[in-house]
């Protein structure tokens, strides 16, 4: 197989398709639209169904509905939509209903949304965060084999840049591994035979098989949460090892951040990048080792402070921590202000850095 | 006397079972819900018309939230219990999932009337191949009896003490009604179970909805009104004549769309 030149939204529904997606459904706004028409052309040529959802809400819900039959479905939206749905993806945490939510976002104002949810319930949402289309293609793969692995909903938090770009990318089928399988999906064949189905959030049960009931089934859910965040935190470290500053991004804005730490490295300053590739669960450890004797950790992102928090929970304080990113809007309603750009990085980070300089005769 | 029957010695033959105390698929005893509900007794017939049409080994129901949830509890069949309102649009993603299975969403008119009007209109629209049942008692009865998108004109409930009064409270939805109107439906019937004519009657369309959705006929629906002791300011005994003298004034009984191929009667 070999690459082809196609839009991130036609590689990441081909990519859906190659992972076992046979179930989509959506309603379309901007910059998600693209990958719901992709859908809707794709899933009937391989049997499967996209409903053009009426609302959002219906949109997950049947979504949740096709997954809790057993079916690898998806459904997604941006920023604003994913908000009409958080409802149902708090549910599908707590009643364990694997579906993945694309979430190509109107910029990096959607990070707390992604990573803390707006639902009700002890719950977390794997997030991935491509920082370009062919990377976005490896982790809608392994989004619906997470979503599996572990019977819960997993987002993908794309943008503009994602959905957008044309690049040349090969959609190659990806294998991670062996699942469990779905013996716990309803397909309506068991009734009167004693061993009958349910997904409820509550796994009450029936009367002549209980259930473990709320409180053992959800603190079971959230040791599931604690050993996915254990098991399945991810990022990406560049020119790290003996960086005096590092500058921490996700997503799209990665890319900048590395071209500008290349050019700081070449003009002979020592920084390094750092990317959560897993927004939640976050790359503490890895992120506090790879700051490790740093005299600061800038934080880039196009907002006005999100992912910073989990920055400073990563370093609890160990080095001074920096934003130098910031809301940043453009006309065409999609974020991509003029904050973010190399110049822009480069001028905030060059005059943070300058705040903290080396002691006099030492490095690191 | 004619037909006298000794009693000072035992029968000559044991007398004939009329009926089973408990339905099909029922696995216990305890319905968990208020005596005097209707809602036991619309599960019931539910239950005898999945048993009856032999779907019980191709039937997936979706369950809303309200006192009617426990029947997730009690019957032996797959249940997936959803969001509140959030049925219809549930059961679509199972019924395109598994297009042989019999998939029927069971609701309040809490549920369906005031929280998911959207999704229930929306489904019959698209002509969803499924069986959307609303159970209208008129009140958040698992709340304790506050005013729903369906409680009728001048009824009281805890939101609306001197009745529900237009001026203030506007006018009830009669789903069955506007659903009935829709193209995508096949069969929509409005039922009650407050006496032994209506029970049967209503098990009779609940049958009729479900057989037509096997035949992949389109949206059926069957709404059925029950009381609610708890929930309604009437005595419980009381409450089976206060549905027929208020709710089927404003909801009359009978079934309202019958176009597909072989339906009514």
């Amino acid at each position: 197989m070999t690459a082809t030149l196609q839009q991130g939204s036609a590689a990441v529904a081909e990519a859906a398709v190659v992972a076992g997606c046979r179930f989509f459904a959506g309603y379309p706004m901007l910059p998600f639209t693209d990958l719901l028409e992709h859908m809707a052309r794709r899933l009937p040529q391989v049997g499967g169904t996209c409903m053009n959802a009426e609302t959002e809400i219906e949109g997950v819900n049947m979504v949740l509905g096709a997954a809790a039959a057993g079916a690898r479905a998806a459904t997604g939206s941006c920023g604003q939509g994913i908000a009409l749905m958080q409802e149902t993806i708090a549910e599908a945490a707590l009643n364990e209903v694997p579906f993945v939510v694309f979430n190509m976002a109107r910029g990096q104002q959607d990070y707390f949304q992604c990573t803390r949810g707006g639902g009700w319930g002890d719950y977390r949402t794997i997030t991935l965060a491509p920082k370009d289309v062919t990377e976005a293609v490896e982790h809608t793969q392994l989004l619906f084999h997470l979503a599996d692995l572990y019977r819960a909903p997993t987002v993908l938090y794309g943008d503009y840049l994602v959905a957008h770009t044309w690049m040349g990318v090969e959609v190659a089928q990806r294998d991670f591994g062996p699942l469990p399988p779905k013996d716990w999906a309803l397909d309506g064949s068991r009734g009167g035979t004693g061993r009958s189905r349910q997904v409820w959030t509550w796994a009450m049960g029936r009367d002549d098989a209980p259930g473990p009931g709320p409180d053992a089934h959800w603190r079971a859910v959230a040791e599931k949460f604690d050993a996915i965040a254990a098991a399945e935190a991810r990022h990406e470290a560049h020119l790290t090892e003996d960086a005096e500053h590092l500058i921490v991004s996700f997503g799209s804005s990665a890319p900048f951040v590395e071209h500008v730490v290349d050019e700081l490295r070449e003009e002979g300053h020592r920084v390094g990048a750092f990317r959560p590739v897993t927004l939640w669960p976050f790359p503490e450890a890895a992120l506090a080792e790879a700051a490790e004797g740093c005299r600061s950790v800038l934080v880039f992102e196009v907002n006005a402070g999100q992912m910073i928090d989990d920055v400073r929970l990563a370093l609890a304080g160990r080095c001074p921590v920096v934003p130098i990113g910031g809301v940043s809007i453009d006309d065409s309603g999609m974020r991509q202000g003029s904050v973010l750009g190399a110049a822009s990085i480069r001028e905030r980070a060059l005059a943070a850095m300058a705040r903290h300089p080396a002691p006099a005769g030492g490095t690191r | 006397m004619t037909g006298f029957v000794p009693t000072d010695a035992p029968p000559e033959r044991p007398s004939l079972q009329v009926a089973s105390t408990s339905a099909p698929l029922q696995v216990s005893e305890d319905h968990h819900l208020c005596p005097g509900c209707g809602h036991p007794v619309a599960w019931r017939i539910l239950l005898e018309a999945i048993d009856e049409l032999a779907m019980a080994q191709r039937a997936i129901g979706v369950v809303g939230h309200g006192c009617y949830t426990n029947i997730v509890r009690l019957a032996d069949i797959d249940w997936l219990q959803c969001l509140h309102g959030r049925a219809p649009a549930v059961a679509t993603g199972v019924k395109r999932v598994h297009p042989d299975v019999g998939v029927f969403t069971l609701q309040g008119d809490g549920d369906m009337a005031s929280e998911g009007l959207a999704e229930v209109l929306h489904a019959a629209a698209r002509g969803e191949r499924i069986t959307a049942i609303m159970l209208n008692n008129g009140v958040f009865g698992d709340t304790g009896g506050q005013m729903t998108a369906a409680s009728v004109v001048g009824q009281r409930t805890k939101t609306s003490l001197e009745g529900r009064d237009p001026a203030a409270h506007g006018y009830p939805v009669p789903v069955a009604d506007l659903v009935a109107r829709l193209p995508g439906t096949a069969y929509v019937a409005r039922g009650a179970v407050n006496n032994a004519g209506s029970v049967a009657k209503t098990k009779r369309y609940l049958k009729r909805a479900l057989e037509l959705q096997l035949e992949g006929a389109g949206f059926t629906f069957v709404e059925v009104l029950t009381m609610c002791p708890t929930g309604w300011f009437v005595p419980t005994a009381a409450g089976p004549d206060y549905l027929s003298e208020t709710f089927e004034r404003t909801f009359p009984v009978g079934e309202l769309h019958t176009d597909a191929p072989g339906a009514g009667g």
